[in-house]
């Protein structure tokens, strides 16, 4: 809950000097109040107040960022509990666990896989932020060289989970330059993980049972210096996790809750019991902020990637392309020319089946605002008049020596009115769903590729 | 220091829907589904009551489609051949309700009609014991011929038909109020499109208590966070108390994320895509677990082992400890 005017004017001098440029103090605090004023236009403020507005203008949820080598990773300053309320900002990071009880060659090879992933979705290139490596052996020299070999693999960020204060340090010595996230301070070791956190300039995870326990942990790491807090509630099922989120969310952005405003770390195959898929893809709907996964598998990484890019799209926006004339495959006067819409889902759909079945093509986008090709055509953004239209002022007839024109199966009943607006053309139905457009060409493009 | 937990009060409930009829309440069912009831936002139970889990219903064909999956052929084998044994299939796999579709055409490419749609109807009803639902293939004349008939059919069993949407309800509606049935009232992904055609069908003389709302979902990838979000709004509305939001919500994740390219298709992908029956199965299960958290009622599912999956995180969500 954000300082009310009120609350605000008590702060204040109250002197009703006028410096600020508004007649009185109250007045002021008003316009601070709904952020329509900057507390530095007043001279006069003391510095303690000063202090408890600027830590009440704070976000709920603290911006953590997390650097590898010449990479970050930034997490938390999330604003709503739901995302048609505004959106949410920073992507959770998807993590993959790593133990140095490997040895460091197959590690470097094992991190090295994992860092060159990368899937194409959109247009957006999609892949893991970084490696959550184990100190699992307990010996710190296996534990640095487990952190190095990692690092000579991959620029991504870390983070180090270490039990004891004196992993930590041998995690720390194994990725020079970089600030990785160490894991965990306990009720056990807090002010030995805080000092070497602080003295690392690195982010920490506190990790508690119960929430009352994991708040006096955040005030005593605050206390020895450690800003950047990364929060385990210890979750372990659907039922727990979705409950202890929630609260953390509510606790951090309706009541402001200082020592609990931070972004969350979850490990959803951690137990080694759960569905780790399903309950990863919970975590990232419902609240965490940093997710470790047990083993790297694209057929599940895809997935949670794409869920992750869903939720996280802002609803005001919908993703789009810039309308034109798209060449793929290098196309020349004969190549078909087929119309889609600027909605990236459907341009890439269709794009990447055509480039994908080696046919050369001009596509033309329409702007239909953004919207699916059904969608579209019902909210009237994509009808004749517009197609046509787009096919006249992208010059497609002086980029091609035919007139025949593929439109999407799903809007058919368009191809009457086409006709009529595009005079000479002629208008061919396409297949309903994209994956069928290499066989439509080669069944039905008069003269081939 | 003791924290105390923030709690929201809810001004309304979910309507509580049951699908299905036994003998002592004039069908034959050997088991009835009751959705909603709702007073809390999903899986909060900490603020309110949730009494009734999602219901999870497994998607059946009058005749074997021709355009699915092989993945889903493979998991269904024979069984696709006869709509009575993939209905026992199915309730054998632990759904809670058949949704059968009625196809365009029969297997022969003739139009589909009344006749089939019947015997059809009166085949599954025969073969499980579990509630039902019917819906035509979506185009508006057939589904009323072939919708109207299953309804006459199953009289009394208390059957979800559909599919009513706003170009086309009135007769589906009239059909359902006729023969004691529910329907499936279906809008694109709008908060106030949902309502209004609640409202229309209840105009029409419709119960509230026999109407479950679809308020459409894309696939994980093709449009899964406008429904997720319209859920989500849906869902507050109704705990603030909007009566007309307050009918339990149905989607179809089955056949969304089985249409889409991951899943349908294994070859000529991007590596990264991964292994394709995992990320297929990934890519339902994904999809429908987004649904669950953003307050669906009843989920329809196409493969098997989705539904297990999802069986066990919606337990695992009920269950404290
Ligand atoms: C997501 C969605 C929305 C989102 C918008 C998403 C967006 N940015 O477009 C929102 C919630 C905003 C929305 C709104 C509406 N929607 Co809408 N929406 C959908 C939904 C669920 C998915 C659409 C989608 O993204 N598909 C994925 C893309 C990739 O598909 P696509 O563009 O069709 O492309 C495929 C093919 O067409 C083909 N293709 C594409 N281009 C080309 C080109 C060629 C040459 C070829 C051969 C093939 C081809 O390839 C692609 C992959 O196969 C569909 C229902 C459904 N499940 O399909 C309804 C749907 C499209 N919506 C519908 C409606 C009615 C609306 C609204 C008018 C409702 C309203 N009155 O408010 C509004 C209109 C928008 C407005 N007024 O602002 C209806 C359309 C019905 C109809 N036949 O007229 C649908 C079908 C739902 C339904 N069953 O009623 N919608
Ligand atoms: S400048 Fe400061 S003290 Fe003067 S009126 Fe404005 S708020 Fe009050």
């Amino acid at each position: 809950m954000p300082l009310t005017g009120l609350e605000i004017y008590k702060l204040l001098p109250q002197t009703n000097c006028k410096e600020c440029g508004f007649p009185t103090c109250l007045a002021f605090a008003m316009k601070l109040a709904a952020k329509q004023a900057e507390l530095k236009a007043c001279p006069y403020v003391s510095e303690e107040s000063k202090t408890k507005l600027e830590a009440a203008s704070a976000p709920p949820i603290r911006l953590v960022q997390l650097a590898g080598d010449g990479t970050k990773l930034e997490v938390g300053n999330e604003t709503v509990l739901f995302r048609h309320e505004k959106t949410f900002y920073h992507r959770p990071g998807l993590f993959l666990r790593l133990k140095d009880t490997e040895t460091p060659e197959s590690l470097k090879s094992r991190a090295a896989e994992a860092d060159a992933y990368k899937a194409d979705y959109v247009g957006i290139s999609l892949g893991l932020d970084g490696f959550a490596v184990e100190a699992a052996s307990g010996d710190p020299a296996k534990f640095q060289a487990a952190v190095a070999a990692v690092c000579s693999a991959s620029t991504k960020p870390l983070i180090l989970l270490a039990p004891t204060p004196e992993l930590a340090k041998a995690g720390l010595a194994g990725c020079p330059g970089r600030r990785p996230l160490l894991y965990a301070a306990t009720p056990e070791n807090a002010a030995a993980m805080a000092e070497i956190a602080a003295a690392a300039k690195a982010p920490l995870a506190v990790r508690a049972e119960g929430l009352d326990a994991l708040a006096e942990l955040t005030g005593q790491v605050l206390k020895a210096g450690v800003e950047d807090i990364v929060l385990d509630p210890g979750v372990a099922h659907h039922r727990d996790a979705l409950l202890t989120l929630t609260h953390l969310r509510r606790l951090a952005i309706k009541k402001l809750f200082r020592p609990l405003g931070f972004p969350i770390i979850t490990f959803p195959g951690g137990a080694g019991q759960a569905d780790e898929t399903v309950l990863a893809a919970q975590h990232i709907a419902k609240y965490a902020g940093l997710v470790v996964l047990e083993s790297f598998d694209p057929a599940t990484l895809y997935p949670l990637l794409v869920l992750r890019q869903n939720i996280y799209t802002d609803p005001q926006k919908p993703i789009q392309v810039q309308p034109g004339v798209y060449e793929i495959n290098a196309p020349d006067a004969k190549a078909p020319v087929l119309v889609t819409t600027n909605f990236s889902i459907t341009y890439f759909s269709v794009a990447n089946e055509v480039e994908g079945s080696g046919w050369p093509a001009w596509l033309v986008v329409t702007d239909a605002e953004g919207m699916s090709v059904l969608t579209a055509w019902a909210a009237g953004k994509f009808d004749s008049e517009r197609i046509a239209k787009a096919v006249k002022n992208f010059g497609v007839a002086e980029k091609v020596g035919h007139q025949r024109l593929i439109i999407p199966g799903q809007v058919a009943v368009l191809s009457g009115e086409l006709e009529e607006d595009l005079p000479g053309w002629q208008i061919m139905v396409g297949p309903r769903e994209a994956v069928d457009i290499g066989g439509f060409l080669k069944a039905m493009w008069p003269n081939g590729k | 220091m003791t924290i105390e937990i923030p709690k929201e009060k809810s001004a309304g409930a979910v309507r509580l829907v049951t699908l299905g009829a036994t003998r002592e309440q004039g069908g034959t069912r050997t088991r009835t589904l009751t959705l909603g009831g709702e007073t809390a936002l999903p899986y909060l139970d900490f603020e309110g009551n949730l009494p009734n889990p999602p219901g999870l219903a497994l998607e059946v064909r009058d005749r074997k489609p021709d355009d699915w999956s092989p993945l889903l052929y493979a998991a269904w084998g024979e069984a696709m051949q006869d709509p009575g044994d993939w209905a026992g299939a199915a309730e054998a796999a632990g759904a809670d309700l058949i949704y059968l579709v009625l196809s365009a055409t029969k297997a022969d490419g003739s139009k589909n009609d009344a006749a089939n749609a019947r015997a059809v109807v009166r085949k599954v009803l025969s073969s499980t014991g579990l509630p039902i639902a019917v819906v035509g293939p979506g185009q508006a004349d057939l589904d009323n011929e072939l919708i109207v008939a299953a309804a006459e059919e199953a009289k009394g069993e208390r059957v979800l038909i559909g599919i009513c949407e706003d170009k086309n309800y009135r007769t589906i509606v009239a059909a359902a109020l006729a023969n004691d049935q529910l329907v499936q009232s279906k809008t694109p992904m709008d908060v106030n499109l949902s309502k209004q055609l609640v409202i229309l069908i209840h105009d029409m003389g419709m119960p509230l208590e026999r109407i479950v709302m679809d308020p459409t979902t894309g696939a994980l990838g093709y449009g899964i966070e406008y429904g997720y979000s319209v859920m989500e709004r849906l869902r507050l509305a109704a705990l603030q108390g909007d009566t007309m939001t307050q009918q339990p919500m149905m989607v179809n994740p089955g056949e969304e994320a089985w249409k889409v390219k991951e899943s349908k298709v294994g070859e000529g992908v991007p590596a990264a895509w991964g292994d394709w029956e995992r990320r297929a199965l990934n890519w339902e299960a994904v999809t429908a677990a987004a649904l669950v958290l953003s307050g669906a009622n009843l989920l329809i599912l196409r493969h098997p082992t989705t539904l297990k999956r999802v069986r066990v995180m919606i337990e695992d969500l009920r269950t404290s400890g």
